[in-house]
């Protein structure tokens, strides 16, 4: 192999004069973090809501989710993203689009938004088989205490739900982490957009996405391992995964 | 709120949008999928072989492919591919290697680590006794395999193959990040050259979503229809 390597390349200074290579890199991991964390917490919220609905006996409620979840999970990821990035400003009030598309960080905000919105039909799937695994007497034994709909939700089904449903979530999570890189099209500069501009800057490729590579892999180590220790935080006795 | 586009350029793209962009990403999806269901299946064979280093070695490279996002993956063998191909021919230089063969050996390694967890849940969904049964019966490994274990798993699968193939075929979009002209490549080619984005990107939505949701619709039929009743 005639390539040219050179691992010093990281602490060479880099030419947008932010440090050095290594520095670009890390604050694209910086920015896939923050970015990942935001679309997870409106993944989370989104995904809770929708996914109750399916539950709910209310066929308008059902159908909402139903719908909900067919538009986010049948188009990709990318053509989500350019929806939100380019169509969405042109679709609504030339005052409020024009503000839309001068906002600063605008990939930012846009990738949050779209990657969150996407994984929320993940989420809704699955805490609703997770409330679904629950037994039905649960739910029977919340009415016969007279707590309402609401008060049986939140006291009973879901903190059961979400505690089944921790590993998948994890994966989610990991997956949210992952698709943040697909916004790179709308020019956010996450950390497989700092390994590209890297690998354009300094020809040297295969060092900056060994590197891209790497952090990847770190930060899934470290989420898994904390999902692992929260996973036995908050286990039920008695139950599989439980003490 | 319509007013001003002009969903004509729809009509005059359609020939290059499918043509060109529609027939890429329908064979990039086929050939992907058949290739990565092939190589998935030898994956899976090797985690449950019962060879360590075997099982270790596939458990490593499925582990990997999964904690890297596709687009990183995507750029990494569009750059080593050219110096794979040079290594294997023994070439002077780094061979050039066309977008679509490129994106296709992408596709088919990045989906294997995904068809092989699905296969090696089929083929552990098998009873022990039949294996049992077809070795008393004097087949070989590759034999018991090939008759016996294999279509069993693959037919237990189908629908979730199926819908790894749905994922996938809306994956390929992603090779939108090295200009390739896909569906969406194309649509957004046609978008930047008229001044269309809205119309385009609007087009391009509608139609990933029409083919998902028909194939996914056709799935939870076959499901229901080849469920084996236990």
């Amino acid at each position: 192999m005639n390539y040219h390597w050179n691992w010093g390349i990281f602490f060479e200074p880099n030419p947008m004069g932010t440090g050095t290579y290594l520095d670009m890199l890390l604050s694209g991991l910086a920015l896939t973090l923050k970015t990942a964390v935001l679309a997870w917490i409106i993944a989370l919220i989104f995904g809770s809501i929708v996914g109750v609905m399916r539950t709910l006996p209310s066929r308008a409620a059902y159908w909402f989710g139903f719908c909900w979840v067919e538009f986010f999970r049948n188009m990709p990821l990318l053509v989500q993203l350019f929806l939100w990035f380019f169509v969405l400003p042109e679709l609504l009030p030339k005052a409020a689009g024009t503000w839309l598309k001068q906002l600063p960080n605008a990939p930012f905000w846009t990738a949050a938004i779209g990657v969150g919105f996407f994984m929320s039909a993940r989420v809704a799937v699955q805490l609703q088989a997770g409330i679904g695994s629950l037994p039905r007497g649960q739910k029977m034994a919340a009415t016969a205490l007279g707590l309402t709909t609401m008060q049986g939700y939140r006291y009973v089904l879901l903190p059961m739900a979400f505690r089944i449903i921790l590993p998948p979530l994890t994966s989610e999570f990991l997956n949210t982490i992952k698709n943040t890189a697909v916004a790179i099209t709308i020019g956010l500069l996450e950390l497989t957009g700092q390994a590209r501009s890297m690998q354009e800057f300094s020809f040297q490729v295969f060092e900056a996405f060994t590197a891209a590579t790497l952090i990847y892999l770190l930060v899934n180590a470290v989420v898994v391992t904390s999902m692992r220790f929260l996973e036995r935080y908050v286990a039920i006795p008695g139950y599989i995964t439980g003490k | 709120m319509f007013s001003n586009l002009d969903f004509d350029v729809i009509r005059r793209a359609l020939p290059y949008l499918f043509y060109e962009g529609m027939t890429f990403t329908l064979t990039l999806t086929a050939l992907a999928g058949l290739g990565g269901l092939i190589f998935g299946t030898a994956i899976a064979l090797m985690r449950l072989s019962g060879y360590k280093v075997l099982g270790r070695i596939a458990g490593v490279y499925v582990d990997f492919m999964r904690s890297l996002p596709l687009v990183l993956v995507i750029f990494w063998f569009y750059f080593l591919v050219p110096y794979i191909g040079q290594w294997i021919t023994g070439a002077s230089r780094p061979i050039s290697v066309g977008a679509f063969a490129s994106s296709l050996i992408t596709f088919i390694m990045f989906e294997a680590a995904y068809f092989s967890e699905i296969m090696r849940a089929g083929i552990q969904s098998i009873s022990r006794g039949q294996p049992a049964a077809a070795n008393a019966l004097g087949l070989t490994y590759a034999q018991t395999m090939r008759y016996v274990v294999l279509p069993q798993a693959f037919r237990n699968m189908l629908p979730v193959l199926l819908t790894q193939t749905i994922v996938l075929f809306q994956d390929t979009s992603l090779v939108y990040v090295l200009s390739i002209p896909d569906f969406l490549g194309a649509a957004s080619k046609v978008a930047q050259r008229d001044g269309r984005l809205v119309e385009m990107y609007l087009f391009a939505a509608v139609v990933y979503f029409t083919i998902s949701c028909v194939a996914s619709f056709g799935v939870r039929r076959l499901q229901a229809r080849i469920a084996i009743i236990r």
